[in-house]
C-alpha cells in the first residue's frame, strides 16, 4: 500500500475555502522557513487512500474479535448518530451554562446511572480513558491520606495478575507499588495480602472478576483486610462486564472505581481511543474529585478538588454514546447483558477445555484463559503460533501472553453479542488450528498465510526505529 | 427494549445446560449471596431505539448552538469537509482495537505511521507518539519526559491556558514534583523572572505560542535561558498555526505539544480532542504511549507494527514512561485525513486567513471603543478591555452571536477564524458600539 505522501504530487488539492474577504495579515513575528511536507491530493485520491487502508484493518463488524480482557463487544450504530447530533457537536466547551443545559443533562444521567451500577455516589466523566480513571481514582486515594495527615501511606498492594497499567498509574502518582502474588487457585493470596498490609498501605487495586477470569469469592474478606489496616480498596472496572447489575464494586467494600466506558458500555474503541474512563468513588471521597460536575444544571467543583486530568468534561461524545447504550438495554438489560457474556465464555470454554488446557479450572466469568505451556515443550508451537493461525481462519486471535502468570496464556472473552452460531463456528476453528498444530507443528511459525501481510519483523523495527516516513528531496 | 443479546431465552437454556449450570445464580456461585444483587438497578427500564433517540434528541434540542462564533480559549471553531467524517466513520476503523495484531490491522497502523509524519512536520521535531487525550495532558506528559530525581521543578510560564496549567499541576501531585508559575509581564512571559527562577534543579520551562492571550512570545530569548540552565523547553502549540509559524523544531524546543482539535475535529463541548506530542530523536525513548514503526514482513514486504515498547505500562509495569494505554487514534486519525484533504496549502490559507480575521476584528473593536489590553503581536486571539463583559456578551448572544470568553469583568479574549466572514464581524462589532454606546448611529 502507497503512503499518504507517495500518492501526493505537488500542486494537487481541493479548494475548500472562500477567498479573504478581509485585509491580509501582515506577519509580526518568525515565520517557518520551508512549508511543512503534507501530503497534496485531489478529495478522489484521499478517498481511495482511506478506503484502502480500512480494507486492512479489521473491526468488531468485521467478525468475532475474542480479545479478552477488552471486551470488544458489538457498537450499537444508534449511539453514533446520538453523538453525531448538531446540538453536540456545535458545542463550544466555555459556552454560557444556561445554552448547555441538555449537555449537562447528560453528564448528570450518565454520573447517577453508573454511580447506581457501580453502587458510588459521585462520579467524575473526565478521565478520557481506563488507565486515566486509575490515575484518577489513585489521586483521590492520595488525597485522602493526605488530608488526614496520614502521609505515611505510601504503598499500592497490586496482585501480579494485573493489568500492566495499575502498576503504572500507581507509580505516576507517586505510590510505591507492593506486588502479591496469586494462590494456585487464580485468586487473591490471604495470607500474602496479611502480610503485604500495614500503616504503610494506601491501598489495594484489584480487578474482580480478575485478570485470570475468575470471581474472587474471597472479595469482602479481601475488602476488609485493607480496610483494617486503614487502607482504601480501589476497583478495576476493565471487567465489569461480567458483573453489572449482578453485583457492585461499591457493595463488596470498594471506595473507587473506574469505568472503561469503550469496553463495558458499547462504546466503539477506534482503533485505540477515543475512550472514556469515569471515575466514581464513596461520598466521603467526592470532595477530591477532579474537574467540574454537573449538579442541579451548574458545573460545580468539588471543595477539596485534586485540580484536572484533563481539559473541559473529558470525552463528551463517548458519555453521549454510553448514555445512548445504558438508555437503550435499562434496568433489565444490564444484568442480562453481564449474564449472557458469562455465559458464553463458559460455553466456549467448556467445548475447547479437552484440547485446550485451562489455566485455572474453575467456573470461568466473562473471560477465560488457556495455557499452552505443554504444547510449547511438547511441539514447540507457541500461544502466537496458535494466534497467528487463527488470524487465517478470518477472526481476530485471543490476547496473548497476558496475563503474565500464566505461561504461554491465550485469553478469550466472546462478549454477550455473540450468537451460539458464531461460537460454534469459532469452537471448530480452534479445535481445527490445534489439530493442525499438533499434525504439522513445524508449519506454524508460518502462518499467518492469508492476511495482507506476513509476521512483522518486529526486532527489526525496534533496534532500527522508523517511525516517519523519509521524504526523498 | 434494545438488549444487544442476540441468543433467544431458549438458546440461553440449552447452552447453560450445557455448561452444567442449573440457573444463572448457579454459574455466579463465586458471587456471595450478601453481595448479590436480588432487586434490579434503580436505572430507567430500557426502551426502543426510536424511543431513546427521541430522548436523547430532546436532549441536544436543549443545547443552543450558536450561529457565529468567536470564541476559542482551547476549543476552535473551523470548517471540516466533509470527507473528514465520512472516512472516520468507516467501520473498520471505527470498531477496531489497538492494533496489537499487525497482519490485519494494517491499515490503521500505516494511518497512525503517516500521522506521526504529519506532527513531525508541523513541529519540525524527530518523533511524534500515536497521540494522548488531550493537548493538556500532552504538556502534562512532556513535563513527566523531562523531570528526575536531580531535576524536579517544573517551570510553567503564566500565559500558558488556565487548563493545562491545571493538569499539570494534576498530574505534579501524583510525582510529587514542584510546579512553579513564571511571572508575566504585558501579556507574555517575563524572561527576567524566567532567568531568576532557573535553578540547577529546574528540569523544564513549559511556554505555549501563541500563549493563552493569543500573544507570540519572543521565544529565542527564553530558549536561551532554559537551555543555558541544561533544562528542557516545552513548547504548546495550536498545530493550525505552525503552518506559517516559525516551528518549535526550528526554535530549539526539546518538546513540542499541542491541542490537535483545530485540525479537523468539532467543537464538541470539549471532547473527544486529541493532544500530539513531538520530540527530539534524542528523546524519543522516554515518550509515552504507542508508537507506530515501519519494517518488513517474512516476505520483506513493508510492514507497520507497535514499536519502541520496552517504554510501555504492559511491559515495563511500575517502570514504564506512562501508564497510557488507549489513546486518541481514531481522532489521530482524523487529522490526517483533514491534513491530506486541505494539503499544505489549504492550512496555511486556514491560518492566514485565521489571522487576518483576527487582525480585522481586533480594528473594528478598537474603532468601537474596545482597546487591547496588551501591545503585542498577537495570532489570531486578542484580548480587549471592556467597560461590562456581561452587558456585551449578552447582547451578542440575544443575536446569536458567542462573544469573546470573559477573562473578568472588564476583559473579553477574542477569536476569530476562516469561519467568521466580514460581514459577520462587521455585525458582531456594530451589536458592540450600540452597547458602549460609540458610533451606534453609524
Amino acid at each position: 500500500m502507497k503512503l499518504v505522501f507517495e500518492r501526493s504530487r505537488a500542486g494537487r488539492g481541493t479548494a475548500y475555502f472562500p477567498p479573504l474577504d478581509v485585509p491580509a495579515w501582515t506577519p509580526e513575528t518568525p515565520l517557518r522557513e520551508q512549508p511543512p511536507r503534507l501530503a497534496e491530493l485531489p478529495e478522489t485520491e484521499v478517498d481511495r487512500h482511506y478506503t484502502e487502508l480500512a480494507k486492512q484493518t479489521y473491526g468488531v463488524n468485521d467478525g468475532f474479535y475474542p480479545l479478552g480482557s477488552c471486551t470488544m463487544k458489538y457498537n450499537p450504530k444508534i449511539n453514533e448518530d446520538m453523538a453525531a447530533l448538531p446540538g453536540f457537536t456545535g458545542l463550544h466547551p466555555l459556552q454560557p451554562e444556561h445554552t448547555v443545559q441538555g449537555a449537562l443533562k447528560v453528564l448528570a444521567d450518565t454520573e447517577k446511572y453508573l454511580c447506581e451500577i457501580t453502587g458510588m455516589d459521585a462520579m467524575t466523566l473526565q478521565p478520557a480513558a481506563g488507565a486515566h480513571g486509575e490515575f484518577t481514582g489513585l489521586l483521590l486515594i492520595k488525597a485522602y491520606h493526605k488530608s488526614r495527615g496520614d502521609e505515611m501511606r505510601t504503598k499500592i498492594i497490586v496482585p501480579d495478575s494485573a493489568h500492566g497499567t495499575n502498576p503504572a498509574s500507581a507509580s505516576m502518582a507517586g505510590f510505591e507499588v507492593i506486588s502479591i502474588d496469586s494462590d494456585e487457585r487464580g485468586f487473591v493470596n490471604l495470607e500474602e495480602l496479611k502480610k503485604a498490609v500495614g500503616p504503610d498501605t494506601a491501598g489495594l487495586m484489584l480487578t474482580n472478576p480478575n485478570t485470570v477470569g475468575l470471581f474472587d469469592p474471597q472479595i469482602l474478606e479481601i475488602t476488609r483486610i485493607v480496610h483494617e489496616a486503614g487502607g482504601l480498596c480501589y476497583y478495576d472496572g476493565a471487567n465489569l462486564n461480567a458483573v453489572m447489575g449482578i453485583a457492585r464494586p461499591g457493595d463488596m467494600g470498594f471506595d473507587v472505581v473506574h469505568l472503561n466506558l469503550h469496553k463495558t458500555f458499547s462504546t466503539p474503541h477506534g482503533g485505540g481511543g477515543p475512550g472514556s474512563g469515569p471515575s466514581g468513588c464513596k461520598a466521603f471521597l467526592a470532595q477530591f474529585l477532579p474537574g467540574v460536575r454537573a449538579v442541579d444544571g451548574t458545573l460545580t467543583r468539588a471543595e477539596h478538588s485534586i485540580g484536572d486530568v484533563r481539559s473541559f468534561y473529558g470525552n463528551f461524545l463517548v458519555v453521549v454514546k454510553a448514555l445512548t447504550y445504558i438508555l437503550s438495554i435499562g434496568a433489565s438489560g444490564v444484568p442480562k447483558t453481564a449474564a449472557n457474556a458469562v455465559l458464553n465464555a463458559n460455553y466456549m470454554k467448556e467445548k475447547l477445555k479437552d484440547l485446550y488446557p485451562m489455566a485455572f479450572d474453575h467456573v470461568c466469568m466473562h473471560e477465560f484463559v488457556m495455557s499452552l505451556e505443554q504444547m510449547k515443550k511438547d511441539t514447540g508451537v507457541t500461544a502466537m503460533d496458535i494466534a497467528k493461525a487463527l488470524l487465517d481462519g478470518g477472526i481476530h486471535p485471543p490476547t496473548m501472553y497476558f496475563p503474565l502468570i500464566v505461561h504461554e496464556a491465550l485469553m478469550v472473552e466472546p462478549t454477550e453479542t455473540e450468537t451460539k452460531e458464531t461460537l460454534d463456528e469459532v469452537i471448530d476453528l480452534f479445535r481445527k488450528v490445534y489439530e493442525e498444530a499438533i499434525a504439522h507443528p513445524e508449519t506454524m511459525a508460518e502462518k499467518p498465510e492469508h492476511t495482507p501481510i506476513r509476521r512483522p519483523d518486529e526486532v527489526q523495527a525496534a533496534r532500527n526505529p522508523i517511525i516517519r516516513y523519509a521524504f526523498e528531496d | 427494549m434494545a438488549v444487544y443479546v442476540p441468543n433467544t431465552e431458549q438458546e440461553q437454556q440449552a447452552m447453560l445446560k450445557a455448561c452444567g449450570f442449573a440457573d444463572v445464580r448457579d454459574m455466579y456461585r463465586d458471587v456471595p449471596d450478601s453481595v448479590y444483587l436480588t432487586e434490579p438497578l434503580d436505572l430507567p427500564e430500557g426502551q426502543s431505539e426510536l424511543a431513546v433517540r427521541r430522548k436523547i434528541e430532546a436532549m441536544a434540542a436543549e443545547n443552543h448552538v450558536f450561529r457565529h462564533i468567536f470564541r476559542g480559549a482551547g476549543a476552535y471553531n473551523h470548517y471540516i469537509p466533509s470527507i473528514v467524517h465520512t472516512v472516520t466513520d468507516k467501520e473498520e476503523f471505527k470498531t477496531a482495537y489497538t492494533p496489537y495484531q499487525a497482519e490485519i490491522s494494517q491499515g490503521v497502523l500505516q494511518s497512525i505511521f503517516e500521522y506521526q509524519t504529519n506532527i513531525c512536520e508541523l513541529t519540525g521535531l524527530d518523533a511524534s507518539n500515536a497521540s494522548v487525550y488531550d493537548g493538556a495532558v500532552a504538556a502534562a506528559e512532556a513535563c513527566e519526559m523531562c523531570h528526575d530525581r536531580k531535576r524536579s521543578r517544573i517551570l510553567v510560564s503564566g500565559t500558558v491556558d488556565p487548563h493545562i496549567l491545571s493538569v499539570v499541576r494534576t498530574y505534579s501531585f501524583g510525582r510529587n514534583v514542584e510546579v512553579v508559575e513564571v511571572p508575566v509581564r504585558d501579556g507574555a512571559t517575563d524572561p527576567e523572572a524566567l532567568k531568576a527562577l532557573m535553578t540547577p534543579d529546574t528540569a523544564c520551562f513549559l511556554v505555549q505560542q501563541p500563549n493563552y492571550y493569543g500573544i507570540l512570545e519572543a521565544i529565542e530569548p527564553l530558549e536561551q535561558i532554559v537551555h543555558e540552565a541544561k533544562a528542557k523547553l516545552i513548547m504548546s502549540c495550536n498545530p493550525m498555526t505552525l503552518a506559517v509559524l516559525k516551528t518549535p523544531g526550528e526554535y530549539g524546543a526539546d518538546v513540542a505539544v499541542g491541542e490537535a482539535q483545530p485540525l479537523g475535529l468539532p467543537l464538541s463541548f470539549g471532547g473527544p480532542y486529541i493532544g500530539y506530542m513531538a520530540s527530539t530523536a534524542k528523546m524519543m525513548r522516554s515518550l509515552p504511549g504507542r508508537i507506530v514503526g515501519q519494517t518488513v514482513d517474512h516476505e520483506g514486504n513493508r510492514a507497520f507494527v507497535l514499536t519502541l515498547q520496552a517504554r510501555e505500562q504492559h511491559i515495563r509495569r511500575e517502570k514504564a514512561s506512562s501508564n497510557i494505554c488507549s489513546n486518541e487514534a481514531l481522532c489521530a486519525m482524523q487529522t490526517a485525513v483533514y491534513l491530506a484533504a486541505v494539503g499544505p496549502q489549504g492550512l496555511k490559507t486556514v491560518a492566514e486567513q485565521c489571522a487576518a480575521k483576527a487582525h480585522y476584528l481586533q480594528k473594528q473593536l478598537e474603532e468601537a471603543g474596545l482597546k487591547l489590553a496588551y501591545d503585542q503581536p498577537f495570532f489570531h486571539e486578542f484580548v480587549t478591555e471592556v467597560p461590562d463583559a456581561e452587558q456585551i456578551l449578552k447582547a451578542l448572544e440575544e443575536k446569536d452571536i458567542l462573544g469573546g470568553l470573559p477573562l473578568d469583568d472588564h476583559h473579553l479574549l477574542w477569536c476569530a477564524t476562516e469561519m467568521n466572514t466580514k460581514e459577520e464581524i462587521d455585525e458582531t462589532v456594530q451589536i458592540i458600539r450600540s452597547v458602549v454606546g460609540k458610533g451606534a448611529e453609524a
